[in-house]
């Protein structure tokens, strides 16, 4: 079947945000309206052939991906969903941007706004830097797309999104996050979501890079992985974030991969049909090896595939609340 | 014209004199004259009259944390404006710290701020100077020159000391001075790239945080210092349970240390910082709801000598930004007196004599100034205070030159309503 901009239906009435900032803000019910719809485009718009990956749901929208942080996969994913739907996308990135002359966010973000357009996209390394921005923008989706180590909610989503789809309900499964924790904005939005949806989380990691403030959330941490492993149905393996760290964790990635790495042989040890994702970049050696990365257990793929549908759902959702006037 | 002024039927809280009761003021030439039942009788005719009914008649506040900004920072505060705002917040006498640009830490620069506050004739201004020369912890400042060419005491304030020898030589170097040492009091290392308080928030918000620790051990050496060489310590705007505890213990043992406390550590949490607004950025950051407890509880049991704002204006194209870039420390001239009243008086944790005590008597005593008392001869700095006025705290009622404050918006209960320096009614609100 065909599906088009008469035949889709509309954004359900339990969304009203025109800013995607975080997972933690959203309730259960919103967070499910976007995994809905996420996997909606999934099969029916980029695995449907008929509709041959596209729907004019944004036809006429102008979406800006704003990022101050070095991305690819991020900012191709949000390119590529606001061109499935229809939409313009205009890339800007720091580095070219008048940043460096001493403009501040908010004046980026003002001039952006007076060219017109209505989404903005934005990654930054300020955690709090898309609501600033957000609350300087009237009429105009704000979608983020990783803030330091506070959220990265589009990520979140695809990787609840993925595990939703190979596991059915996500109520009362173990998903450990491992790795980095302290720098990492993927533990922080996949924490959130997974409790929203009533699934266990485990933050597993070096005890340097995880604070045992997390068990005030009522997230279960631990320090060894070799423990863990009989007992987890999803592991979601976080790469070592280098750029983010102010002294060094742990004595050297050899050490970390000895201690932390996803091989076979861990693998072995694990529930026969254990989960395994990966947020990418991945470190081949360092917190994956390559037969568990390329192996049967492993979605990668599958969520970078998700990834362009979940973004087609927070731009088409969030847009929707604007020129509906929701908020 | 004979200069007088009297001030009548007003509640007169001198801790200075054990005193607490309704009497008339008299002030004439600049000095106190009479207080009490011969204040009126002795007035001359033409002594203007301030109706004092209903309110507060105490010692001019005195503020022994205030950022002023100049010499370098005029952008953010200027030593007028920064004064203006003293008067209007209750404070007659200020300090500042030396972490100007440049730093305080040669008689010149003390004379300038001296000149700047004398030209603004708005309050008292006592500049403090570098321990080190040009803040830099690495070798002692002229620390006798500055001491005779006015400098109150010394800080190496914004930065802590890393350097044990440097800040145990210091100590026994301020001996034959009788000067205080007052300490900003973090372990740089511990602190690095610290944006906020580290704990639960800190976490959630993925923001990095400044522990605890990183005050406390330097809290810890530094009473151990001043233990050993017998030398006055001033740990400047304490925040950590743990520091207050050594504090305590301390005081227990004989060590001659006092403490000051912001009101922004008596009243608001790392909650704050949910909201990433840089407004609750400061350094110590907001710590948890315990420590703000202990804060308080150290307040009231005496640990605590001194409430001190930590007056720090930004310009607001510096601070309004991501919380991360924006610089620490927040406005606290013209907020201090009406949150002080509301968290200690009106919650009945502290008389208006003990708050008076923390907010003039025991800072000029610390100081070493001749201030912050209304006996007989004594200068004639005075607050008038209306503890019942309520009024909001919004930008066009502020006298400073920023407005960073995380305050703006809140309704108040308190405020200065006279305020006088020198015998002179400088700030007049009625």
């Amino acid at each position: 079947m065909l599906y088009t901009k008469e035949n889709w239906g509309p954004v359900p009435s339990g969304w009203t945000r025109r800013r995607l900032l975080g997972l933690q803000e959203l309730s259960s019910e919103e967070l499910t309206i976007l995994l809905d719809l996420a996997d909606r485009f999934r099969k029916n718009v980029l695995d449907n052939p008929e509709n041959a990956r596209k729907i004019s749901l944004l036809n006429g929208k102008a979406i800006v991906n704003l990022f101050f942080e070095n991305s690819t996969r991020t900012r191709v994913s949000f390119g590529l969903a606001g061109r499935r739907l229809g939409a313009d996308v205009i890339e800007f990135s720091a580095a070219t941007s008048s940043l460096s002359k001493g403009e501040t966010l908010v004046d980026t973000a003002q001039n952006i706004l007076a060219m017109g357009v209505d989404a903005v996209v934005v990654r930054h390394g300020c955690p709090g830097a898309p609501r600033l921005l957000a609350q300087n923008l009237e009429n105009c989706a704000v979608v983020n797309a990783g803030d330091g180590a506070h959220e990265h909610p589009t990520q979140g989503l695809l990787d609840v999104l993925t595990m939703r789809q190979r596991l059915g309900s996500l109520e009362g499964k173990t998903v450990a996050i491992v790795g980095d924790i302290a720098h990492s904005r993927v533990a922080r939005s996949n924490v959130f979501a997974l409790q929203k949806l009533g699934a266990k989380p485990i933050v597993c990691g070096p005890s340097t890079l995880v604070s045992p403030h997390w068990a005030e959330l009522g997230v279960e941490y631990a320090y060894s992985l070799d423990e863990i492993l009989p007992r987890v149905d999803v592991f979601n393996l976080l790469r070592i974030q280098l750029e983010r760290q102010v002294v060094r964790p742990f004595p050297s990635l050899a050490e970390y991969a000895h201690l932390y790495a996803m091989n076979a042989e861990r693998l072995a040890r694990c529930k026969k049909d254990v989960l395994v994702l990966a947020p990418g970049p991945i470190n081949r050696g360092v917190e994956i090896t390559p037969e568990v990365a390329d192996g049967p257990h492993s979605a990668i793929l599958d969520q970078v595939t998700n990834g362009v549908a979940v973004r087609m759902a927070a731009l088409w959702a969030t847009l929707t609340a604007v020129a509906e006037r929701r908020f | 014209m004979s200069n007088a002024l009297l001030i009548q039927n007003g509640r007169v809280v001198d801790p200075a004199q054990n005193l607490d009761q309704i009497a008339d003021l008299l002030i004439v030439d600049g000095k106190i004259a009479a207080l009490g039942a011969d204040a009126a009788s002795q007035a001359p005719e033409d002594a203007v009259k301030i109706d004092a009914t209903d309110k507060i008649v105490a010692p001019g506040l005195i503020d022994m944390h205030v950022h002023l900004r100049e010499p370098g920072g005029e952008d953010a505060e200027t030593v007028a404006t920064g004064t203006l705002a003293a008067l209007s917040g209750g404070f007659t006498s200020i300090a500042c710290p030396p972490n100007t640009n440049p730093p305080i830490d040669s008689p010149a620069t003390v004379a300038l701020v001296r000149e700047l506050a004398e030209s603004a004739r708005h309050c008292n201004v006592y500049p403090m100077c570098c321990i080190s020369k040009g803040r830099k912890g690495e070798e002692l400042a002229e620390l006798g020159i500055l001491f005779e060419s006015g400098a109150v005491a010394c800080s190496d304030d914004g930065s802590g000391i890393e350097d044990s020898e440097l800040m145990r030589r210091a100590l026994e170097y301020c001996l034959m001075f009788d000067k205080p040492i007052l300490c900003h009091e973090e372990s740089a290392p511990l602190a690095k790239g610290g944006v906020m308080h580290e704990g639960l928030v800190s976490t959630v918000l993925g923001l990095r945080g400044i522990p605890a620790e990183a005050e406390d051990v330097m809290v810890t050496r530094d009473l151990t210092l001043a233990e050993s060489v017998g030398a006055r310590v001033h740990i400047m705007h304490i925040s950590t349970k743990g520091a207050v505890a050594a504090v305590r213990r301390a005081k227990a043992r004989g060590v001659r240390v006092t403490a000051e406390v912001a009101p922004h550590h008596l009243t608001l949490t790392d909650e704050e910082l949910r909201s990433f607004e840089s407004n609750f950025k400061m350094n110590p950051p907001l710590r948890s709801r315990e420590h703000v407890d202990a804060c308080i509880a150290g307040l009231v049991d005496g640990t605590i000598d001194a409430i001190a704002t930590d007056h720090a204006p930004h310009a607001p194209e510096k601070k309004d930004r991501e919380i991360n870039v924006a610089p620490f420390g927040i406005v606290g001239l013209e907020s201090a007196l009406p949150l002080a009243i509301e968290t200690l008086v009106d919650s009945g944790l502290l008389t208006w004599s003990q708050l008076i005590e923390k907010m003039s008597l025991n800072p000029a005593r610390i100081l070493g100034i001749a201030k912050g008392t209304l006996a007989v001869g004594a200068d004639a700095d005075v607050v008038v205070i209306d503890p019942t006025l309520e009024w909001d705290f919004v930008e066009s009622e502020m006298r400073s030159k920023s407005k960073n404050s995380p305050y703006l918006g809140r309704r108040m209960k308190g405020r200065a309503v006279a305020t006088i320096v020198a015998g002179e009614l400088r700030f007049d609100r009625r």
